[in-house]
């Protein structure tokens, strides 16, 4: 729609396209070996066979860019982009969004000087409580995410494997897994180079192996209003295609989270993969260090002024590399969550899609020149004859 | 031609009639009569004839060179002192030193004939009388000639000379008959040739070592080995070879095949057979086993395989026809001799033996100096004695001779410059942006690799905690807390270098070099199947023999055409006759063949026919069939046989069977007739004579048999002067039956004119001023004039004159000077007979298409073989050259002279522009800035004629940057007589000043070099031979097809090329630069949020197929757009399509568009749920559409294809992501099976994404066109 419309045929002084099948060519002749145009020997004596293909003359349409078609589509984007924008900038501002950091309020007083220790050991009580207010109504369903800073969930370790002897491609931190492995317990060894060091444990596999599941973020929430409880519906939260091929039913976690450092959540290994949908969200890597991942839903309404209180389990440790963890309860739009961007840019590039058809409004009206005028030739132009480049 | 019979009855009416004696009185003995006699004059003459007018002395001389010239004449008089010089001095010091180079380079075979028909005189032998041996003689002779000093003084000097020229080290010695012996010290060079370029053994390495001179090459090379590197692989290792290897075996394979075509054609070649001597007898023998010193036997019609010097022909006098036309172009018979001795000698079939001590192998076809040691005596044998490989025998039973160079070493062998592998100037340019590109890449991989040394550095201490960075083992077992994969921060960065090499590598795009093969194969489809460009008269199509140059054709600025078969048709045709001071020729009757046939068949009973047909006037064919009564007819009748007697036009008959008619020369019923001269012009003359009746029947040395209206006359050939660029005309002097002697002339007006007789009555005086008015009115047509004079001859005028002219026809010294002087003699007191005027039919449309070149701002040079005088009137008929050009003519003779007339031209060219108020620098930035027309203010536009022996010097002297400028300046160039190389030579002289382009286009064996040697060479399918079209780059019919090529597709292939190089870098940059800018967000680790199938894809399917069909199907404009507007042309070698300023302009618009690309989505889901490959598809649809649309909006013509192409690919984009997401051993697996993909659509994510790139693009295109129409 951007494109400019097409004339038909070509309409400028200087190029006229239409050529007259007749003055070129005395026409038909049997086909000639126009395939054989690397073989320099072949002088055929026929002459080339006459098409429309071949002289290069097929009907074809110009655009020509002229200064009205310019304005006209730049005013039409104008029209089109900035309802677009401001659709999009209230729909987001529709949206309700709670954003609460809690990863630092969590640490007891007392370990603040030594979070590393109270975090990685088991003992400590890691249980917190976070309140905080919805400040505006929040139509169910209200989306939970956690959010994670500086979490290169996208790092891309190289592969340095032991030279010749492994076939190892790629093992970084997002290939740091083994998706055969997870699709069917036929598969449980396979691929598990590709999860070094996290393979095995002795000679067993691991299941699921790899970073990526090692890393798993294993926080609880638990909501409440005004001491009720809110239901979080955590099923449904990961991708269909996660749940009906990428996850096997058969599978079942194995010697996870087994080994000297754990790095995240244990799995119930009763319950198959393809229905632990925390993992199947984990799973699917983050573009950038900074993400949100689906935790799960409240179906029902929240009120404003409604204070809810979240009884985290603060287990992941990001205080390793300095992250930071948020609790996120958002509501969506048709154009997702809360992001003004969106309409900001549609907004942006309308503005200035007008104000150039307007510029160039006022250029053409008071600098008009004819199309095609040869005078504008620059050896028309210039009688001396010199051009400069 | 001489015959065994005795020729004499027309001759000897003076006092030498039967004697076979040479006696003082001078008077003339034919061959037949003194070769018996005595061998020895012929050799003196031999040696008088060629030798002091070699180049190669001239060349050895260059000392002393500036003695030739004027001086030459002034010294000569001594050694010329029996003259009464009827010539003043002053008149000889006028005499230019045209005249030599005249003599020497044409060594001219119709001379040296002449020379040895009527040399012999006894007077030579007195003046020789005390030579012991004849190698003094030709150093006299040769000195003499040479240096113009008298005898005694520069004997001693001469011997020195003669030393020189064959100094025993130097020379090659070859014993007849003997090859064991000449092979036994020196190994010369078998007969075998060989013109491919590789072996079996050797293809491999040579053809990849020849193909890695493309840096991109390297490069892909050096990517694919950094990816065996276990720690860098980050595409398989053998897939990443692939690219590599598929564009190494195509263009293996093309290479291959074109090589054993070659091989195939020297197979063919080598294993031709031919007659040689072995042991007494003639065998059979192959080309490729003939040794030098053998003797060997050609017959008629076979091509000659080495060079061999002549021992025998089937002719006693041993005269031989060739034809050189495979190697210099020249379609007409020379005559080549054997030695009177050897000749004999064979022809009594002794067996022969001695020994050639001849020059080294060189280049020049024009000159061969050797001597012969034959019976214990020596002989010198020059140009003449030596027939060349790729000649043809003509009109001779057989030749006897022997090899004396053989295979590579022969002269058509070195002559055939290798012709060197070709690339076009874009793809050069190219190379150069590449190396930008590298310089990029290897920025980007320096911003990562530093990056990534920070970061680590940052996180060192944390390195083992990170959850996605582990750099320990922490599971228990062997392994434990030994650190893995982590060779330490330095090593790590250099790895993140390497590797991020190998993901940005389609930086620069190996896919480009497929494609434009592939665009270039289209673009050859289109060129060859152009229907414009169809010679429907020879049925020859256009041919493209090179597909790596066919933008090259729309950068053009010097165009070098050869003239003969090139610009003209090589037809010559007798137009218009003045006789008598009457026009006729105004209307020709060629549609009447009916009457001409009742004519000729009423009064005629001749029983052959020319090959050609030429139209006659009516008028003038019915005063000739008149009785031989009345002024009028007997004018008619003297300008007729004038035509057909004052000429050196050989008849050939052959029959109409198959049989061989060579030796039939005397049978009647030979039917057809041609003419076989040096000069089409003569051939037209008497082929003109011809159809009035006036047939040239027979020639002989000293007679010739004019059919007159079926009455068969014989003409005594007194003698001879043949043309020359001094006296402008030639003069034959010939015995009438009836004993009348009559001097016959022919020349150029202005020579002619003024030797007519003044005391003429009043019927004379109408007469001249009405052919005067006749003559300007042809020359006003373009037409080529002659005027035709005769006088009689009394007897006293004519022993004074014979005596002078056996003097000098058979001097050593001055041989030149000495005929003009006596040609002076006779030449006088001319009573006109009429005028000719002949028409070298240009090829159709060639002063248009040399016009539109001109236009278009293509310098147009002409390099012919040709004399000077017609080379200018070619160049005025096809308005290369117009009248109020002011001629430079540079024709040199010796360093100095060059010097000389090349300071002088400049002088002019730089008076002029100083003239123009400006200063000298104007001069040269003209040169420079002459883009288009030049300014109008310039008064004369000047035109530079030089010829080949003044090149010979500037060509290899630093006089070569002087010709430079001169040439550069003048608005034409004419070179004239030049030698194949020099043509090359001539070429290089701009190739290697400038960057300019050129092309160079002929048709003949002569003009290969010049067409290897521009960056574009053109052949024109025509008479002479498959040389030309073999050499070159493109073939086809006619010259005028040039300007369709170079003005239509030549501009459509360099725009369409152009574009296509500056989108496959804005195409891989873009992608690359998304690649980058996401590695910035990943910690500097080269994550791809891409696929490796996309990544793959992107270039080969994704974009490729719109990138092709635009390369070879959009136009700018129409043909006949740029056939009206020639000056559109310039864009060209403006390099309006493609520069670095453009690459710059596309760098930065990439940088922009990639950045809007990768940032929209980017701050879009900033913070958000969406996984990596997800957006990772987003990006790479989104890469597609936008390079898509880029490229829509660049597209000038829209036809169906290209919708298909553009649209279809984006659909094919999307469909190969949607499949890909549907294999589930991929990560990516599901996305758009979950309707992910739809979701983005309903969000509006996706077009939203679009919108900005568009508007980008739309608002830089608009931006263009903007900034266009205000410049405009």
């Amino acid at each position: 729609m951007a494109m400019p419309s097409f004339l038909e045929e070509d309409t400028t002084l200087i190029d006229v396209n239409r050529d007259d099948p007749s003055s070129s060519s005395e026409g038909g002749g049997s086909d000639g070996d126009d395939k054989s145009i690397l073989a320099h020997e072949i002088e055929s004596k026929k002459p080339p066979t006459y098409s429309r293909f071949t002289q290069q003359e097929l009907p074809a349409c110009k655009p020509i860019i002229t200064p009205k078609l310019v304005i006209v589509s730049f005013t039409l984007i104008g029209f089109l982009f900035i309802p677009i924008g401001k659709t999009a900038l209230s729909a987001s501002n529709n949206v309700v969004e709670i954003a609460k950091r809690y990863d630092m309020e969590c640490i007891p007083e007392i370990y603040s000087n030594n979070i590393l220790h109270y975090i990685q050991s088991v003992g400590t009580n890691k249980t917190c409580t976070v309140k905080f207010t919805v400040p505006k109504h929040m139509k169910g369903p209200v989306f939970i995410y956690y959010q994670l800073t500086n979490f290169y969930q996208n790092y891309r370790k190289m592969s340095y494997g032991v030279p010749l002897r492994s076939r190892i491609k790629d093992t970084k931190y997002m290939g740091s897994r083994s998706d055969r492995q997870l699709t069917s317990k036929a598969y449980e060894g396979a691929e598990l180079e590709k999860c070094e060091p996290l393979e095995k444990v002795g000679e067993e596999p691991i299941v699921p192996c790899g970073l990526v599941a090692w890393s798993m973020f294993n926080d609880t929430y638990s909501f409440s209003v005004k001491d009720k409880a809110l239901i979080v519906n955590k099923t449904n939260i990961a991708w269909e295609s996660d749940k009906e091929t990428r996850f096997g039913s058969d599978v079942y976690p194995k010697n996870f989270q087994t080994g000297d450092v754990i790095g995240g959540a244990k799995l119930n290994s009763s319950i198959p993969l393809s229905e632990q949908e925390d993992l199947m969200v984990w799973m699917r890597t983050a573009t950038l260090r900074n993400f949100r991942k689906l935790y799960g839903r409240i179906d029902v309404d929240l009120e404003a002024n409604d204070e809810i209180a979240v009884e985290i389990q603060n287990n992941y440790n990001s205080y390793g590399y300095g992250g930071e963890k948020l609790l996120v309860l958002s509501t969506t739009s048709a154009f997702g969550g809360q992001n003004k961007f969106l309409g900001v840019a549609y907004l942006t590039v309308g503005g200035f899609c007008f104000f150039f058809a307007i510029i160039f409004a006022i250029i053409y009206h008071f600098k008009r020149r004819e199309i095609g005028d040869t005078a504008y030739l620059s050896w028309n132009r210039n009688p001396v004859g010199y051009y400069m480049k | 031609m001489t015959s065994g019979r005795p020729l004499l009855s027309s001759l000897d009416n003076s006092s030498v009639s039967g004697q076979p004696l040479l006696h003082h009185s001078g008077s003339l003995g034919t061959l037949g009569v003194s070769r018996p006699a005595d061998s020895v004059n012929t050799s003196i003459l031999h040696l008088a004839r060629g030798e002091p007018f070699e180049v190669d002395c001239l060349e050895k001389d260059k000392g002393r060179v500036h003695f030739v010239g004027d001086n030459s004449f002034r010294s000569a008089n001594p050694v010329g002192e029996s003259f009464d010089s009827v010539v003043t001095t002053k008149r000889l010091q006028s005499l230019d030193s045209e005249f030599f180079e005249e003599v020497s380079l044409e060594c001219s075979t119709q001379l040296s004939k002449h020379l040895v028909s009527w040399g012999a005189t006894a007077k030579e032998m007195l003046h020789n009388d005390n030579n012991a041996t004849f190698s003094t003689s030709f150093e006299i002779s040769r000195d003499s000639g040479n240096l113009g000093k008298p005898k005694r003084r520069s004997r001693p000097k001469s011997l020195q000379l003669d030393e020189d020229v064959l100094r025993e080290e130097d020379a090659r010695f070859i014993y007849i008959n003997d090859p064991r012996r000449t092979n036994d010290q020196y190994e010369f060079t078998g007969n075998e040739i060989r013109t491919s370029k590789y072996t079996l053994i050797t293809f491999l390495p040579k053809n990849i070592f020849i193909q890695f001179h493309r840096v991109a090459y390297l490069y892909f090379l050096a990517i694919a080995a950094l990816n065996q590197l276990p720690p860098l692989a980050v595409f398989g290792r053998t897939v990443s070879l692939f690219p590599l290897l598929f564009v190494l075996c195509v263009t293996a394979i093309k290479d291959g095949y074109e090589d054993w075509r070659r091989h195939r054609s020297d197979r063919n070649e080598n294993n031709r057979e031919a007659l040689i001597f072995q042991s007494g007898q003639l065998r059979s023998k192959k080309w490729k086993h003939i040794r030098v010193g053998e003797v060997m036997k050609i017959s008629a019609n076979e091509t000659i395989p080495c060079d061999m010097v002549l021992l025998g022909t089937s002719d006693p006098s041993g005269v031989a026809y060739i034809q050189t036309m495979n190697l210099d172009g020249e379609s007409n018979l020379k005559t080549r001799y054997a030695r009177q001795e050897t000749s004999l000698a064979v022809f009594e079939g002794r067996a022969i033996s001695g020994l050639i001590r001849c020059e080294q192998p060189n280049r020049n076809i024009y000159e061969f100096t050797a001597n012969m040691e034959f019976n214990g005596q020596k002989y010198s044998l020059s140009q003449s004695n030596i027939v060349l490989r790729g000649c043809q025998l003509k009109n001779t039973g057989w030749i006897i001779g022997v090899v004396v160079y053989a295979g590579q070493e022969t002269k058509a062998m070195l002559n055939s410059a290798a012709s060197p592998s070709k690339r076009s100037r874009l793809e050069n340019y190219m190379n150069r942006e590449t190396l930008w590109l590298s310089i990029f890449l290897f920025i980007m991989c320096l911003v990562v690799a530093t990056g990534m040394g920070l970061w680590l550095a940052q996180y060192e201490n944390q390195l083992d905690y990170l959850p996605y960075y582990r750099k320990r083992y922490f599971t228990l077992g062997k392994d434990y807390r030994k650190e893995y994969k982590f060779y330490g921060i330095p090593m790590e960065i250099f790895f993140s270098f390497l590797s991020s090499i190998i993901v940005f590598q389609i930086m620069i795009p190996i896919s480009l070099y497929i494609t434009m093969e592939l665009v270039r194969i289209g673009q050859s489809y289109f060129m060859i199947g152009d229907s414009h460009m169809y010679d429907s008269i020879s049925g020859s199509r256009f041919q493209c023999r090179s597909l790596n140059i066919n933008e090259d054709l729309g950068q053009i600025r010097y165009v070098f055409s050869d003239k003969t078969g090139t610009l003209t048709e090589n037809k010559m045709e007798f137009r218009r006759a003045s006789v008598n001071g009457k026009n006729y020729g105004g209307s020709l009757l060629t549609a009447d063949p009916l009457q001409t046939e009742s004519i000729s068949a009423a009064t005629t009973n001749r029983r052959w026919k020319l090959k050609s047909t030429i139209a006659v006037d009516s008028e003038l064919l019915e005063l000739l069939h008149k009785d031989l009564v009345g002024d009028e007819r007997i004018v008619a009748h003297d300008f007729f046989l004038a035509l057909a007697a004052c000429n050196t036009v050989i008849p050939i008959r052959t029959c109409d069977g198959f049989s061989s008619c060579t030796d039939s020369q005397f049978f009647e019923d030979a039917d057809t007739m041609d003419y076989q001269g040096e000069s089409p012009d003569e051939q037209a003359l008497v082929s003109a004579a011809s159809a009035y009746g006036y047939t040239l029947f027979e020639r002989t040395s000293g007679h010739i048999v004019i059919d007159v209206n079926g009455e068969k006359l014989r003409f005594g050939v007194l003698g001879m002067h043949e043309f020359d660029s001094v006296r402008k005309r030639m003069s034959v002097v010939i015995r009438f039956p009836n004993n009348a002697v009559k001097v016959l002339v022919k020349g150029a007006d202005n020579s002619m004119l003024s030797i007519l007789a003044k005391d003429s009555g009043r019927d004379d005086h109408a007469r001249r001023a009405a052919t005067e008015s006749h003559l300007t009115e042809y020359s006003s047509q373009g037409l080529r004039t002659l005027v035709i004079a005769a006088r009689d001859l009394t007897e006293e005028e004519l022993e004074l004159w014979q005596c002078r002219f056996d003097d000098a026809s058979t001097s050593l010294t001055d041989r030149a000077a000495k005929l003009r002087q006596t040609a002076a003699l006779i030449e006088c007191d001319l009573t006109l007979l009429g005028a000719t005027a002949i028409e070298d039919r240009l090829q159709e449309g060639v002063p248009e298409t040399i016009e539109s070149l001109r236009q278009a701002g293509i310098k147009v040079w002409v390099l012919t073989g040709d004399k000077q005088e017609t080379a200018i009137s070619i160049g005025l008929s096809c308005k290369l050259l117009t009248k109020d050009m002011e001629q430079i003519i540079v024709n040199g003779n010796s360093e100095n002279e060059c010097r000389k007339l090349l300071a002088d031209a400049k002088a002019k060219c730089c008076l002029k522009s100083s003239s123009k108020g400006s200063q000298y620098l104007k001069c040269n930035e003209n040169a420079e800035m002459d883009y288009l027309e030049r300014p109008e203010k310039e008064e004369v536009p000047l035109a530079l004629i030089i010829d080949g022996n003044s090149l010979v010097y500037i060509l290899e002297k630093e006089l070569e940057s002087e010709l430079y400028d001169i040439a550069t300046y003048c608005k034409v160039v004419v070179c004239c007589r030049v030698a194949p190389l020099q043509k090359a030579g001539i070429v290089d002289l701009i190739k290697s000043r400038t960057d300019d382009m050129t092309l160079a286009i002929g048709d003949g064996a002569n003009d290969v070099s010049m067409i290897q040697m521009a960056d574009v060479g053109v052949g024109i399918c025509g008479q002479e031979g498959r040389q030309a079209v073999m050499a070159s780059d493109f073939a086809m019919g006619q010259f005028r097809f040039l300007k369709r090529l170079l003005l239509v597709h030549g501009h459509w292939n360099y725009q369409r090329i152009g574009y296509l190089v500056l989108y496959n870098f804005y195409r891989n940059a873009v992608f690359v630069l998304m690649l980058f800018w996401y590695i910035l967000f990943t910690a500097f680790s080269t994550t791809s949020a891409l696929t490796d199938w996309s990544s793959v894809l992107y270039s080969v399917v994704y974009t490729s197929v719109p990138t092709i069909v635009v390369g070879i199907l959009d136009k700018d404009l129409s043909h006949r757009t740029l056939l009206q507007y020639p000056k559109l042309y310039g864009v060209g070698y403006r390099h309006e399509a493609y520069n670095i300023h453009l690459f710059w302009i596309t760098m930065a618009d990439t940088l922009w568009q990639s950045l809007v690309l990768f940032g929209v989505p980017l701050v879009t889901y900033k913070e958000s749920t969406i996984d990596i490959w997800s957006i990772g598809n987003l990006w790479t649809v989104a890469v597609v559409i936008l390079v898509n649309i880029h490229l829509a909006m660049d597209i000038q013509r829209w036809v169906l294809i290209t919708h298909v192409a553009v649209w279809g690919s984006v659909i094919i984009a999307f469909a190969c992501v949607v499949v890909l997401d549907s294999i589930p051993i991929f990560p990516n697996y599901g996305l758009t099976s979950s309707g992910v993909i739809v979701k983005y659509l309903e969000t509006l994510h996706h077009p939203k994404l679009k919108m900005p790139c568009m508007l980008a693009s739309i608002a830089h295109v608009h931006a263009r066109c903007l900034r266009k129409m205000d410049i405009d």
